[in-house]
């Protein structure tokens, strides 16, 4: 029977009837008394030389207040990286200074040159066509490959060469890899590209900046994952205000994916000019200059070497990886490549040697960091696809082989530094088999070869680290944050509570599941608990929503917060029942003393508590209200199996995806409906990689990509339901709750098993070999890799 | 200029540009903010209203166009009382939405659909929701909701 409230039921969503109706408060909708609107004058040239910018005729324009150029951010710092590499060869990173509009250079199409402050934006923009920008074209450097050669062009005049960092991972096991490689039976090579995508939240980024003369408070309304994140980055590297005279404000938030964690010059831009004007200064983002200016994801170029034993085993893993880092270095662009694609590569197998290189490059396009998974779908994706490839070389089922290589035993320390807690990779696997009908495949690969198609079959594994992460780990692999959590729970005088949380809900869906673990703690309604969060001046300092880490870092940290407030209850209670301390009970929202029939109610003690007139006051504080920070101790882990099932049409190319399956193994779960949800959007996203998705630029660095008219996202046709199963729960052992984290799992698991059961249909059905083709899977790709 | 037209069963006028987009009278102008831009194209579906009872696009539609039309938005669906609508209670209870920026467009695209046809197959959902795009749900709960909505079973693959 399952539950209808707490832990593990599918409580409906709270936040449904505000969005459903359309009173939700996105950024957009936020409008401040005397607001001025900024229109960004954006390059419409991948590289060149800014000798000037002449505003004169602008200037004067109906309504224009003031154009902002990069002379009025001379005092202003760089938009930060915040995560130091450190190379194979012991250096530091190279790391070009952000500026928030073009200094000297243009580095990429978009990049915003000058900013025209005006009554409406109509006007702001009609003046911006009035500025004249004196530029020299420099070829653009594009190619990763040709960027590192001798006599490329720099992208950053200052900086020895466009190589970011050159990273190896683990530097002291390379020639044990390179050994192995050379003794072993076989050796399977892949080389890949995994493509460049855009985020592509549904809501474009808007930010609004206030300041108000009275109190000299600076407030940023902002569509941000991490406002705490925004205050601290803008605050104390970019415009210099102290923490407690900046507010920032992230309201409801259209979607995020990873594009809207990062600090951007726009909203600095909003900050710095509302208090220069002091109006409040909007802008917000089309969509194509969000294709312009969102960072971008993934975007690397990888070989990648599977070596096996003369029994299948696999020995050592080698890669060696380009990794895009665009124009200049976003907030955590540089560990996306590294630490959270290097350390993943061991996937879900015992292999004993891993190796990886990872190269970063400046090239002239959008910044590229996080986009949903970040770097663990790339790890997936090259490692599962290599498997694929052994396993057809060798003539083995792929099922098979990944089973036979499966760790099985936990902890499992990986040879790149990780430690697994737990996992069923097994149970994932049968779970799947079951779920995906893979005993049916060979009937309805019958029927689709009846129909003159072929039908194929792909599956893949997957293991992500999420709940990121310890803060003195990261701390040495150069992080330049903390990255636990926090949350206070604040019971109210009647009982009510309310949760200020660091993490950030922009579909997650946090306001009604974090109240189901406060509501089986406490055993009070769900409704009697509402989630505070998105807002700096409310909410205690917390890292925000990335990485799947929300229920599995700021959960925590509500917990840690709720057992205090437990535990200070049952004092209070233990004095108005007057009995001892250890002997009460909280259930159902009832203290009672163990072995009596005393008890009071939940609202009986939190009254008394601050109305304390019966009260131990010598030994307790009046009121209830906790706060926590948590540092997890480890990531968490999840882990899965998925499978694809694809119809191919061999004289057009075109793939139908037919069925979709995923078993994953969340670890304990909170809201199983919610989940599902994460699990169905993560795979359209993945599908969306593999079949449709692909950021282009020419030779020249325009983006030839940018609208949706360019950019083909999944529409409804496109997917079919998906079959998604997370009843295989190997609980984390080192949070609270056992949760692992269940955002990304859908985006990272499903690249590889479309692209699998594509090849699967071409070389099971068509008498034609192809080795693989690089995502998206158009139809004219697939049918030219057929000829 | 000056443009009046029934919107939500109300009687509503105001002064726009020539170049005022009915979507932006209607967000700026009425301070109805439920309906959403997501893109500057016509693909992405966040502004679809009904005018004369027609699906539209309020970022294709001048406000001066749609005068004397009677247009629905999203907060014309529910109730006057707050109750929602079937499509809305459909979308709460079988989770077709996360983020909620396309929901209203989704809400209005799928009311118009089964007003003309209440019992669509899921080949003709996905088919009418071709011009609106969800980046968060996968598009999985969202058929079901509409499918649900048209009081039909539901196919055992949509079952989770």
């Amino acid at each position: 029977m399952p539950k209808d409230s707490g832990i593990g039921a599918s409580s409906k969503r709270r936040e449904d009837v505000r969005f459903l109706t359309g009173a939700g408060n996105y950024t957009d909708d936020i409008n401040i008394h005397g607001q001025l609107h900024v229109h960004f004058l954006r390059a419409d040239v991948a590289h060149a030389t800014l000798n000037g910018v002449d505003t004169s005729a602008a200037e004067g324009m109906p309504g224009v207040h003031r154009i902002f150029t990069a002379a009025d951010f001379a005092a202003v710092g760089g938009l930060p990286c915040g995560w130091l590499i450190t190379d194979r060869h012991g250096q530091p990173m190279q790391e070009p200074k952000h500026p928030i509009l073009a200094e000297g250079k243009i580095r990429h199409v978009g990049e915003p040159v000058a900013a025209v402050v005006a009554d409406t934006l109509a006007q702001a923009r009609d003046a911006a066509e009035a500025i004249v920008l004196d530029y020299d074209v420099l070829p653009a450097v594009i190619d990763m490959k040709a960027a590192l050669q001798d006599g490329a062009g720099r992208v950053h005049d200052d900086l020895t060469s466009n190589l970011c960092y050159d990273w190896g991972f683990v530097e002291d096991n390379k020639q044990a890899v390179d050994d192995a490689i050379k003794g072993a039976a076989h050796v399977t090579t892949l080389e890949l590209v995994n493509n460049r995508l855009v985020a592509n939240p549904m809501e474009p980024r808007v930010a609004v900046g206030e300041y108000n003369r009275s109190d000299d408070m600076h407030t940023l309304h902002t569509t941000s994952q991490n406002p705490h994140v925004i205050r601290l980055l803008m605050g104390a590297f970019v415009l210099g205000i102290p923490e407690h005279k900046l507010r920032v404000v992230a309201p409801d938030v259209g979607g995020g994916f990873g594009t809207k964690i990062f600090h951007y010059a726009e909203e600095a831009f909003c900050t710095f000019a509302a208090k220069a004007l002091n109006r409040p200064v909007k802008w917000t983002s089309t969509r194509s200059e969000a294709f312009m200016s969102d960072a971008h994801g993934r975007d690397h170029v990888t070989k990648i070497e599977l070596a096996l034993d003369a029994d299948n085993n696999f020995v050592a893993v080698r890669t060696e990886t380009l990794a895009n880092m665009g124009a200049y270095l976003s907030t955590f662009a540089s560990s996306v490549p590294t630490w959270l694609h290097g350390t993943l590569m061991a996937g879900n197998y015992k292999t004993p040697h891993i190796y990886v290189n990872v190269k970063a490059v400046f090239t002239n396009t959008v910044p590229v960091d996080a986009y949903r998974g970040a770097g663990r779908p790339e790890a997936t994706f090259q490692l599962e696809r290599v498997i694929d490839k052994a396993a057809r070389e060798l003539g083995v089922d792929p099922i098979k082989l990944r089973r036979q290589n499966f760790i099985t035993e936990f902890p499992y320390a990986t040879p790149v530094a990780v430690e697994y807690d737990t996992g069923d990779y097994v149970a994932t696997m049968d779970k799947l088999e079951e779920i995906a009908d893979l005993a049916g495949f060979a009937a309805r690969r019958k029927e689709s070869e009846a129909k003159g198609k072929l039908r194929g079959l792909g599956v893949n594994c997957y293991i992500e680290a999420c709940g990121i992460a310890p803060s003195n780990l990261v701390g040495q692999l150069g992080a330049r944050a903390g990255l636990y959590d926090a949350a206070t729970v604040r019971v109210n005088a009647t009982g009510s509570i309310s949760v200020m949380v660091g993490a950030h809900s922009h579909g997650q869906g946090h306001e009604t599941s974090f109240p189901q673990v406060i509501s089986e703690m406490i055993g009070i309604p769900e409704d009697q608990i509402d989630i505070v969060h998105g807002d700096t001046s409310k909410i205690p300092f917390g890292m925000g929503t990335y990485g799947s880490r929300s229920l599995a870092v700021c959960g925590s940290a509500m917990v840690r917060a709720a057992e205090k407030v437990i535990n200070k209850a049952k004092k209070i209670a233990a004095h108005l029942m007057e009995a001892s301390e250890g002997d009460i009970e909280l259930k159902n929202g009832r203290f009672s003393v163990a072995g009596t029939d005393k008890s009071v109610a939940w609202g009986d003690v939190t009254l008394a508590a601050y109305v304390p007139h019966n009260y131990p006051l010598t030994d307790i504080e009046p009121g209830l209200e906790e706060t926590a920070f948590y540092d997890p101790a480890n990531f968490t882990y999840p882990s899965g199996a998925y499978a694809c099932e694809v119809e191919l049409d061999p004289e057009t190319g075109h793939v139908k995806i037919e069925r979709f399956s995923a078993a994953d193994d969340f670890g304990n779960i909170i809201n199983p409906m919610i989940v599902s949800g994460q699990v169905h959007g993560g795979i359209a996203q993945g599908i969306g990689q593999a079949m449709l998705e692909g950021c282009v630029y020419d030779a020249d660095g325009q983006l030839l990509s940018a609208s949706y008219m360019d950019y083909a996202m999944p529409r409804a046709e496109d997917v079919p339901f998906y079959t998604v199963d997370h009843s295989c729960q190997t609980p984390c052992t080192h949070n609270p709750l056992g949760v692992k984290g269940c955002g990304e799992a859908g985006a990272i698991g499903s690249p590889p098993s479309v692209v699998n059961a594509v090849l699967d249909a071409i070389n099971s059905g068509s008498g034609k070999k192809v080795a693989h083709i690089d995502m998206p899977l158009t139809p004219a790709r697939v049918w030219a890799a057929m000829q | 200029m000056r443009v009046t037209m029934d919107v939500n069963g109300r009687s509503v006028s105001g002064e726009v540009e020539g170049r005022t987009l009915l979507v932006d009278f209607l967000r700026e102008g009425l301070h109805l903010t439920g309906t959403h831009v997501g893109c500057d194209t016509s693909q992405c579906g966040a502004c679809t209203v009904h005018v004369d009872g027609l699906l539209v696009k309020a970022c294709t539609m001048f406000a001066a166009e749609a005068e004397g039309a009677a247009v629905t938005t999203i907060e014309g669906i529910a109730a006057p009382d707050g109750t929602l609508s079937v499509v809305q209670q459909a979308f709460q209870d079988h989770h077709g939405l996360q983020c909620g920026f396309c929901t209203p467009g989704m809400v209005m695209a799928a009311t118009a659909l089964l007003k003309d046809n209440p019992k669509p197959s899921e080949a003709e959902i996905r088919h009418h929701l071709d011009g609106n795009i969800c980046r968060c749900t996968g598009y999985h709960n969202i058929v079901k909701a509409i499918m649900a909505a048209s009081g039909q079973e539901m196919p055992a693959l949509a079952a989770e």
